[in-house]
């Protein structure tokens, strides 16, 4: 099928563009099916450097969170002597389900990237790696390479613990070597030195996707969905407020009063948003803030591994954040004193506040000195982005803090809505 | 170029002896772990320095030579 | 017969250091102030203290070797249990010597060498103190002069000492290490919670 036929069967049905999930209700799980969908992976032998400088021009970038321009990470690898490709499909943000709605409805484009990405940096070998606990996902992963018997040699699928911090880059090939899923002192970075010590391309499966794409029908296509600065569809997690929760393909830019109508439309009014998951922060209910990173910015929000929950206005604000704060602390590797130590300490924090027990006074001016103290001090992100989150929820849950600082709550019947995990391995 | 100070905190057991040693550039946190100053280490202060870095009973303390001054 | 003298009591004399370094080993990894001086001197004097052991011991084995009595040939001092003489007590020597000297090299290239070898080698100090000790006292003709004897004892107080302060440091500093391995777990579908006064006015309302 060519670009247009695609981009015509997307369009036709529905507003939502449709190039990473399948719209029309036949998911492309068959080898056979998926050619048809979307054509053969083309040829890529000696047309590595094109395809490299496609990637370039096409401006994709990571969509598992940091949003690190995918052509300089593809390029930086293929410098090196013997790569390997990690696709990291293990998503350990309890509150997303992006990564696992692609496995399970396209998991032979996940593939087609995997296979393109080692071809661009001359690997041999490529791992798929999944959370242990979403078996459906490494079920459908096997059951399409089991189709594909060429790349079944050099692809192999494994399952991460669950943790939050597993998929961290260097967490995840720490795992990959044998030892814990924790994260490492940085340098080297993975590039550098990462499974079995060679240079390691660690990249998300949605990026992996879109790559998949891109090798197919170039850049220029890539970049007519999407504003210019931020091309392409994204893959969005929507929680909370809305009928359906669900995964849906948008073009950035697009609102969120837009990606509630995706779902169904909304089922309670909204009190805040949580833009960006548990590293991401809470912003106001403004339902026509468009989804990019120049609009989110000055709020001091990004757009993350793009998880959207929608507070709903009767469930406590403070009491989300409170409980996701302690199992951001529990999932703390345990290497590093500042978050070992202060994570827990700003979960009893808020606690305090949540609960409106006494001293709750005190717990809200003992929070920006704790901050101050882990902020940067970790050998990971964990402790800044549980850090973003709750002074997020500081600034926008001002007033019900106010509340709860006399013991009272405007929500206190609510439903508990942001989930949490609550494994304990770390192999 | 210029000399930083790093610590990887992985290491660090909070043993406090950095802090000891160079109190104008390391303090410790509530918990006894150190905080770190971004500055570059000034000439008069690189023979306490190297001291601190020899003194930490993890290897925990490190010295990186930055080429420029970064950005803040 | 000097030779034999200086043999002996530098003998001593780096048996009483080695424990001074040992206790100061574990004084160290309990974060122990050592009367008003800052925590980074007991690291500093266990080092140095290991130092000027080393120097002792040099000038112990050198005179051992010396020493026509002594019956110690240079093989025997670092390879355990050949030779004549008696070989069960210089062997002892030996297997302590050959502790000692990995400590030291393996502390000066620190650097160069995994957290891990070097932790691994160290604990041999476990080891390499006890053996040193009985040789000490298995070896001497006359071992049983008081002051060996008093000597002796006072290390072993010394060790021992510390090696119970840092058994039982395992719950106190170690209350540090601990925390450390043992996370909080994650509290999984916690209630949200009811602050009381509302919802007690709701019900009276």
């Amino acid at each position: 099928m060519t670009a247009a036929a695609l981009d015509q069967l997307s369009s036709g049905l529905s507003r939502s563009p449709g190039r990473l999930l399948p719209i029309d209700g036949r998911e492309p799980t068959s080898w056979l099916a998926h050619l048809e969908r979307y054509g053969p992976l083309p040829s890529l032998r000696g047309r590595e450097r094109s395809l490299l400088a496609a990637v370039e021009q096409s401006g994709l970038a990571g969509r598992g969170g940091a949003g690190f321009p995918t052509a300089i990470k593809l390029r930086t690898v293929a410098a090196g002597r013997r790569p390997v490709v990690v696709a990291n499909g293990t998503e350990g943000e309890p509150a997303s389900a992006k990564d696992k709605a692609l496995m399970l409805a396209n998991p032979h484009l996940v593939l087609d990237g995997v296979v393109a990405a080692a071809a661009i940096v001359s690997a041999r070998d490529a791992v798929v790696v999944v959370s242990r606990e979403a078996d459906a996902c490494r079920a459908a992963i096997e059951a399409a390479l089991d189709e594909r018997p060429d790349e079944r040699a050099n692809i192999r699928v494994a399952s991460a613990p669950e943790r939050f911090v597993a998929g961290e880059e260097s967490a995840l090939v720490h795992w990959l070597n044998g030892h814990e899923a924790k994260p490492t002192f940085t340098p080297p970075r993975p590039f550098e030195k990462g499974v079995d010590g060679k240079p390691t391309l660690v990249q998300n499966v949605e990026t992996l996707a879109n790559l998949g794409l891109l090798a197919r029908y170039g850049p220029d296509w890539f970049r007519s969905a999407g504003p210019p600065a931020e091309p392409g569809t994204v893959l969005v997690t929507v929680r909370g407020a809305v009928k359906q929760q669900r995964v849906v393909e948008v073009e950035l830019g697009t609102t969120i009063r837009e990606l509630a109508r995706l779902c169904g439309g909304l089922r309670a009014p909204v009190r805040a948003v949580l833009v960006g998951g548990y590293f991401g922060s809470w912003v106001g209910p403004d339902l026509d803030l468009p989804l990019t990173q120049a609009a989110l910015r000055p709020l001091g929000a990004s757009l993350g591994a793009r998880t959207i929950a929608l507070l709903p206005a009767d469930v406590c604000g403070i009491a989300e954040t409170a409980r996701v704060a302690r199992y951001m602390a529990g999932e703390s590797a345990g290497q590093c004193g500042p978050c070992v130590f202060g994570l827990p300490a700003v979960a009893d924090a808020l606690e305090t506040i949540a609960f409106g027990l006494p001293g709750a006074a005190a717990a809200l001016n003992r929070l920006p000195r704790l901050s101050a103290q882990i902020a940067r001090r970790g050998a990971c992100a964990h402790p800044d982005g549980t850090l973003r989150f709750v002074e997020s929820a500081l600034d926008v849950f001002a007033d019900e803090i106010h509340l709860h600082v006399v013991g009272r709550c405007s929500a206190p019947h609510g439903e508990p809505l942001l989930p949490v995990h609550s494994s304990h391995e770390w192999k | 170029m210029s000399d930083h100070l790093r610590v990887n905190p992985i290491l660090c057991d909070a043993y406090g002896h950095c802090a000891e040693l160079l109190p104008e550039l390391i303090e410790l946190d509530e918990w006894g772990y150190p905080i770190v100053s971004d500055e570059a280490i000034s000439p008069e202060l690189e023979k306490d320095a190297r001291r601190a870095v020899a003194s930490c009973p993890r290897l925990a303390l490190l010295i990186e030579r930055h080429r420029a001054e970064r950005a803040a | 017969m000097a030779v034999w003298y200086v043999m002996r009591a530098s003998g001593a004399m780096t048996m009483v250091l080695l424990s001074a370094v040992f206790a100061l080993g574990i004084a160290t990894t309990n974060r122990r102030q050592l009367g008003r001086l800052p925590r980074f001197a007991t690291l500093a004097l266990h080092r140095n203290v290991s130092l000027l052991a080393v120097v002792f011991l040099t000038i112990h084995v050198a005179t051992s070797l010396a020493d026509p009595y002594a019956h110690v040939s240079a093989i025997s001092v670092v390879v355990p249990f050949v030779g004549a003489g008696k070989p069960l007590w210089i062997g002892l020597g030996a297997v302590s010597l050959d502790l000692v000297a990995a400590l030291i090299v393996t502390s000066l290239l620190r650097r160069h060498l995994s957290q891990r070898i070097w932790r691994g080698v160290h604990w041999l100090a476990y080891v390499s103190w006890p053996v040193a000790l009985v040789h000490g006292l298995g070896i001497g003709s006359d071992t049983s002069t008081v002051w060996l004897r008093a000597l002796s004892a006072g290390c072993v107080v010394l060790v021992g000492s510390a090696v119970v302060s840092r058994l039982r440091a395992v719950d106190g500093t170690g209350k540090r290490l601990e925390r450390r391995t043992a996370v909080v777990p994650a509290r999984s579908a916690a209630p949200t919670p009811r602050p009381r006064r509302l919802a007690e006015e709701r019900a009276a309302a």
